[in-house]
């Protein structure tokens, strides 16, 4: 019998839900970390027992904890729990140091702030972490402010790919109102050097070679908000996804709009189609039907709930443009909670699950693609990030 | 060597797997500095999480006390009050009250 793990990531602690297959009872194990944000937790799948969570707080800075037993024990990465360090130089697991050396850095130290002027860059925490396909010891990590650093030893010691910030857009890039943070980091299963990342508010990103050098991929974007609405960079995008099966074809839930590139994002185009509204943050794909996707309209950028004070999930199974409401199961009066960019999974069985967490706490769960909804938890803190490991 | 008192926020507590009060042997003269140098030494998961890691700069919502005073502005090399190097009171390490 399969087992379903959803890892969800809330404002005061982490939480691990699991049912088997039928997803129908599900056990609560939580507060890990309790009281403190915890940003997102992953699973490698290559090792799925091993788990990696960012534990974030605005008192304390940055940890990252790692678990090698599904998440029943963690520990921060060399670090022995109430041991005396063993071995000198010490593991630095909490360490995010940008690199700013003249062959990599280029030495770049400022971005743009609100107001126009130039910003020392800052780290402030970790929003996401990608672990490697092939290898359970590598993980990547996206960071505020905007920044990718990959770990080789299980997260004991980190190093920026500086070419990101450095291959020549980077003094333009400015925070979004929730930061500037590189919030999505996809690895491309067909291809080892390929890796997608995406900023707000600079953009999408795709490196070719593994990380070395960097390009932005945001022709057709339009963000009506910005000077140059066609701009190189500075666009909002909030998620990014891609069908492991169809690593090519790339969807986006930007601020305003979703947008779907068929070439790898050298080129865009608006898939908003009958959306009740097009701005959101949430966006998925069906773990089967690579033209299946997910999104969770939300009202506009000055109203982050939900039109009408129905939670909706809108699917498209003609990769966008046409998307029919899904409600079953979900509230569809008084409901203003809001689904962050992180906080929409799918697991991998045969009838796919899809899984969404809200700022109410609440953790949403289809057993059946959709049509049909049932909460898993009604009360959890405001959730941050949701993802979900099918485990066989 | 002296051995210093230690009170940590609560979180920092879970964190290294301590009770509410812990003591340290710290070399003399004791300084800010060292006791936070030793308690990073045998409680390493706490490294960054009261001075930031390149800096070493205190964090900005934590706050030290010695015998009921603000020693959060002074500097790092000032000698602790002989009250806490003696251990008859300990230093406090205290999160400010932000953010709701």
């Amino acid at each position: 019998m399969s087992t379903v793990r959803v890892l969800v990531g809330t404002r005061k602690g982490a939480f691990i839900l699991t049912s088997d297959g039928k997803r129908q009872d599900w056990k609560v194990d939580g507060p890990h970390f309790a009281g403190w944000e915890i940003y997102h937790m992953k699973g490698s799948p290559v090792d799925l027992d091993r788990i990696y969570a960012s534990q974030t707080s605005g008192w304390f800075g940055q940890l990252l904890q790692c678990s090698t037993d599904g998440g029943k024990t963690w520990e921060q990465p060399g670090v022995k729990s109430g041991e005396a360090p063993q071995s000198w130089p010490p593991a630095k697991s909490n360490r995010f140091l940008y690199d700013t050396s003249p062959e990599t850095g280029k030495p770049l130290t400022t971005h743009q702030w609100y107001d126009g002027t130039q910003h020392p860059w800052e780290f402030k925490r970790v929003w996401h972490l990608e672990p490697s396909l092939t290898d359970a010891q590598t993980v990547y990590a996206g960071v505020e402010d905007a920044a990718l650093f990959r770990s080789t030893d299980g997260g004991r010691n980190w190093h920026e790919l500086a070419g990101l910030r450095g291959h020549g857009t980077g003094p333009q890039w400015q925070p979004g109102a929730g930061g500037m943070c590189l919030h999505t980091i996809i690895l491309d299963p067909a291809d080892p050097g390929r890796i997608y990342i995406a900023i707000s508010a600079a953009g999408a990103f795709r490196t070719d070679d593994g990380g070395v050098t960097w390009k932005p991929i945001n022709k057709g974007l339009v963000s009506n908000m910005i000077p140059d609405p066609n701009a190189e960079t500075g666009h909002c995008v909030h998620h990014i996804a891609m069908h492991p099966a169809r690593p090519g074809v790339l969807f986006m839930q930007k601020h305003w709009d979703v947008m779907r590139s068929d070439d790898a994002g050298d080129s865009w185009h608006e898939v908003s189609g009958n959306l009740p509204t097009d701005f959101g943050f949430a966006i998925d794909v069906h773990a089967h039907e690579p033209e299946t996707l997910y999104v969770v309209p939300i009202t506009s950028d000055s109203l982050h709930y939900p039109p009408e004070g129905k939670l909706r999930v809108y699917r498209s199974k003609s990769g966008g443009n046409e998307w029919e409401p899904l409600t079953k199961g979900l509230p569809q009066q008084d409901c203003y909670v809001n689904v962050l960019r992180d906080a929409m999974a799918v697991d991998s069985l045969d009838e796919c699950g899809v899984y969404f967490g809200t700022t109410g706490g609440q953790v949403y769960a289809s057993a059946d693609a959709g049509d049909n909804w049932q909460p898993i938890v009604r009360d959890l803190p405001a959730v941050l990030s949701v993802e979900v490991q099918t485990l066989l | 060597m002296s051995s210093v008192r230690i009170v940590l926020p609560y979180h920092l507590r879970n964190l290294a797997h301590v009770g509410a009060e812990i003591a340290l042997p710290v070399a003399e003269p004791v300084t800010m500095r060292r006791v936070l140098d030793a308690l990073e030494a045998t409680y390493p998961m706490l490294r960054g999480t009261i001075r930031e890691y390149e800096t070493g700069k205190r964090r900005d919502f934590l706050r030290f006390f010695a015998c009921e005073e603000d020693w959060s502005h002074e500097s790092v090399d000032k000698w602790l009050p002989r009250a806490v190097s003696e251990g008859k009171e300990p230093l406090l390490i205290i999160g400010a009250i932000a953010g709701g």
